[in-house]
């Protein structure tokens, strides 16, 4: 099962390594790793989607918490979160296509912002699901390169509330 | 004579600033270092140069894994901090073995390492490493320090690392430019460690949990582990068991933490451990595991591992709770405070059965070897050791054969009197770690029991013990051969004995030539008078006992079987 688990570490030189090699050394998967600055510079928060059991997570979240650098942790699995993706997605767009690219681009509230003479370079955001969709959409056209940031999440605020 | 007081700085009151190395010793004896194990090299010389003048006590190892040894030698001899220093490059990676010792043990160490100057680091400069990226999984924590402001800080944050919770190595890669920079000392900074939280008392509720399965079970056990001892612990759990009427056994790093004379000892358990401690783990009801962690030469096939018992673990670990076997009544903190608070809610039950079935298999099944033979039993040499120095030498070991016996035939009274490397079984451990030890209590017997092929591995420590004089003696198990290895070889590659032999130097000649005393005993009628003579060595000394290379540690539990399928339990029988 997937797992979205997210940390607050400190802004410092190293954390990612060992982060990164706290997964390693346990044999542990990283599905995708999302790292940024918060609203205080001292700390980032690092969304990491994880597989595994339910006992692999409770490790995962125990030995994440162990180093020293990590503030906090938090699985967010049973929430109800927001999760996104941030893709851009190069696709290529012969004139005779451009048109119903653009409306598939339209249809997934995507954006366009790059145009070459054969290529279109596209923004979109969303759940995992949409992305990979938007992704399946553009196969037959001929995609040409993708970059994705991996998941990034927040609970909502009612349940925040609640607890 | 200089007109310039300041050395050709310019001029300003003196006492405004201080080297980054000044710094550094003045934060190591503001934190009550006594004594620091480390060798040189060009990127620490501005450190060292400061610490010809410091009140304290520096000893130089031949190379510095031993050093490493040493200073976790005296962290667990004591339970304070070890402090260990290398230079950059090959210092940094000669310590590498030692850190993963102590971490695997949980012992407290501060590593200091030199590095190259920061504008050369990654540039692959002479002798520079990536030493906090080789380090990071053999240390519970590291860091580089970039800004010399930050060094009082942060060697006060590695002090506190080490030695709280439950401890660990914690390593300082300090570029030689820090050192010799020139800083204005600001007030103290506080520890400011906002992702290290500690948990000291357990949860009441877990407590009362915990009490209350102890009083209605009729078949408890207790699993005592090295967290005992490093928590200072072993007043509380002989409180708790004799307030509850519990028997007790310890794994090897347990071992010390409940007096072995006692009779609710069961010993040690697991793969060498004694037969009626592996059989009250598999036919108990209620397992309390007290600053253990379930390792596999202790449980066994886990599946199989205390089919009968609810488990309830005490640790200060949250990441050892059903790591390994699911636990049903976690209590995480300190083990002392947690025993106390534990200690006041059980009540006493005779369950007079339990201790009549436990005393049923000590009796059928105790430690035995061959006491006829003539030839000499490694059993016999610790036993006779264990005679004649009362059960109170400091034992420390080296890992393998030796090891095991050691755990096995002395009777271990007080908390760190045994002192190995276990979760890593760093082969060579025992040497240094002695030599650490006796640096720690300059007055007491310190005995590395080892055997040939572990003590090969740091020999040249030697000649840091006779430097130094440090009186440790050598009860040196030698059989020729890497023993356990070739235990594993007869029982479970066909005898096949694939380059397990060894062609060992003369060690009584040897150890004459550091400068040591030297012995060698091989009939079975000498071992008491070689003992002897080892005992009233005033320097440090080594005796060479020949044993049988055949003989081998019984009971055993085979890898990936259950505890209660143990080998070897009519063994002396089939010599």
């Amino acid at each position: 099962m997937k797992h979205i688990i997210s940390a607050l570490v400190q802004n410092e030189p190293g954390v990612l390594a060992h982060v990164a090699g706290m997964f390693a050394a346990r044999a542990f998967n990283i599905d995708s790793l999302a790292v940024g600055r918060t609203d205080d510079p001292t700390i980032s928060r690092m969304t990491i989607v994880v597989v595994g059991d339910d006992r692999v997570l409770e490790q995962v979240r125990k030995q994440l918490a162990k180093i020293i650098t990590i503030v906090k942790v938090q699985d967010f699995v049973g929430q109800d979160v927001v999760a996104r993706d941030l893709m851009l997605l190069s696709v290529f767009t012969p004139p005779d296509k451009r048109p119903e690219i653009l409306s598939l681009i339209e249809m997934f509230n995507a954006k366009v912002v790059d145009i070459g003479p054969k290529f279109v370079m596209v923004e979109v955001s969303g759940p995992e699901t949409k992305i990979e969709a938007f992704i399946d959409a553009c196969r037959p056209y001929g995609v040409k390169n993708v970059v994705r940031t991996g998941t990034v999440a927040m609970a909502r605020y009612a349940r925040l509330r609640s607890n | 004579m200089s007109t310039q007081p300041n050395g050709g700085r310019p001029r300003g009151p003196q006492t405004a600033h201080k080297s980054g190395s000044q710094i550094i010793v003045d934060t190591l004896v503001e934190q009550g270092v006594e004594v620091i194990f480390g060798y040189l090299g060009g990127v620490v010389l501005p450190l060292f140069d400061k610490l010809y003048d410091a009140p304290i006590r520096f000893i130089i190892p031949r190379h510095e894994q031993g050093g490493c040894h040493m200073a976790d030698g005296y962290a667990r001899a004591t339970g304070k901090v070890g402090v260990v220093i290398a230079t950059s490059g090959p210092g940094a990676t000669n310590l590498t073995t030692g850190l993963a010792t102590a971490m695997m043990d949980s012992t407290p160490l501060v590593a200091l390492t030199g590095q190259v100057r920061t504008d050369l680091i990654g540039n692959d400069a002479f002798q520079e490493a990536d030493t906090t990226g080789i380090t990071r999984p053999v240390t519970k924590h590291n860091v580089i320090v970039k800004d010399p402001s930050k060094l009082a800080r942060t060697i006060r944050e590695a002090f506190y690392i080490a030695s709280s919770g439950r401890p660990g190595p914690v390593l300082i890669d300090i570029p030689v430019d820090m050192q010799v920079a020139q800083i204005s000392p600001t007030e103290p900074e506080v520890i400011n460690l906002p992702g290290y939280k500690l948990r000291q008392h357990g949860h009441s509720r877990q407590i009362t949990m915990a009490a209350n399965v102890i009083n209605e079970s009729e078949k408890p056990l207790i699993y005592a582990g090295g967290g005992v001892i490093i928590s200072g612990a072993s007043q509380e759990l002989r409180q708790l068991a004799a307030k509850a009427n519990l028997p007790v056994t310890t794994t090897l790093m347990g071992l010390g933490a409940y007096d072995q004379n006692r009779g609710e000892s069961l010993d040690m358990l697991g793969m060498h451990g004694t037969a009626y401690a592996n059989y009250a783990i598999q036919n108990c009801d209620l397992l309390i595991s007290i600053g253990a962690r379930f390792e596999d030469r202790v449980t066994g096939k886990l599946n199989t591992f205390a089919p009968r018992a609810k488990i309830v673990h005490i640790d200060i670990d949250p990441a050892s709770i059903s790591k390994n076997v699911h636990v049903d009544i976690p209590v995480v903190g300190d083990a002392g405070l947690i025993l106390t608070e534990l200690s006041k809610v059980v009540e006493h039950r005779p369950r007079k059965a339990w201790f009549e079935e436990i005393a049923a298999w000590k009796e059928k099944h105790p430690l035995r070897y061959d006491t006829e033979a003539d030839v000499v039993k490694p059993q016999y040499v610790i036993e006779e050791l264990c005679r004649q120095t009362k059960g109170d030498a400091t034992i420390v070991t080296g890992v393998g054969q030796h090891q095991m016996w050691a755990a096995q035939f002395y009777r271990y009274s007080r908390p760190r009197q045994f002192i190995t490397s276990g979760g890593l079984g760093t082969m060579g451990f025992g040497l240094p770690g002695a030599i650490g030890a006796q640096v720690a209590k300059p007055d007491s017997l310190v005995v590395d029991i080892d055997g040939d092929s572990s003590f090969n591995m740091t020999l040249t420590e030697l000649s840091t013990a006779v430097q130094y004089e440090l009186p440790i003696k050598v009860c040196l198990l030698n059989n020729g051969c890497m023993g356990m290895v070739r235990q594993w070889q007869e029982l479970f590659y066909g005898k096949r004995y694939s380059y397990s032999s060894l062609k060992n130097p003369d060690f009584a000649n040897l150890a004459k030539a550091f400068g040591a005393a030297g012995y060698t005993v091989d009939k079975k009628e000498d071992v008491a008078a070689g003992i002897e003579k080892m005992l009233a060595e005033k320097k440090p000394c080594v005796v060479d006992f020949k044993i049988d290379r055949t003989e081998n540690v019984w009971p055993m539990v085979a890898a990936g079987n259950g505890l209660h399928e143990m080998d070897g339990l009519d063994a002396f029988e089939m010599v």
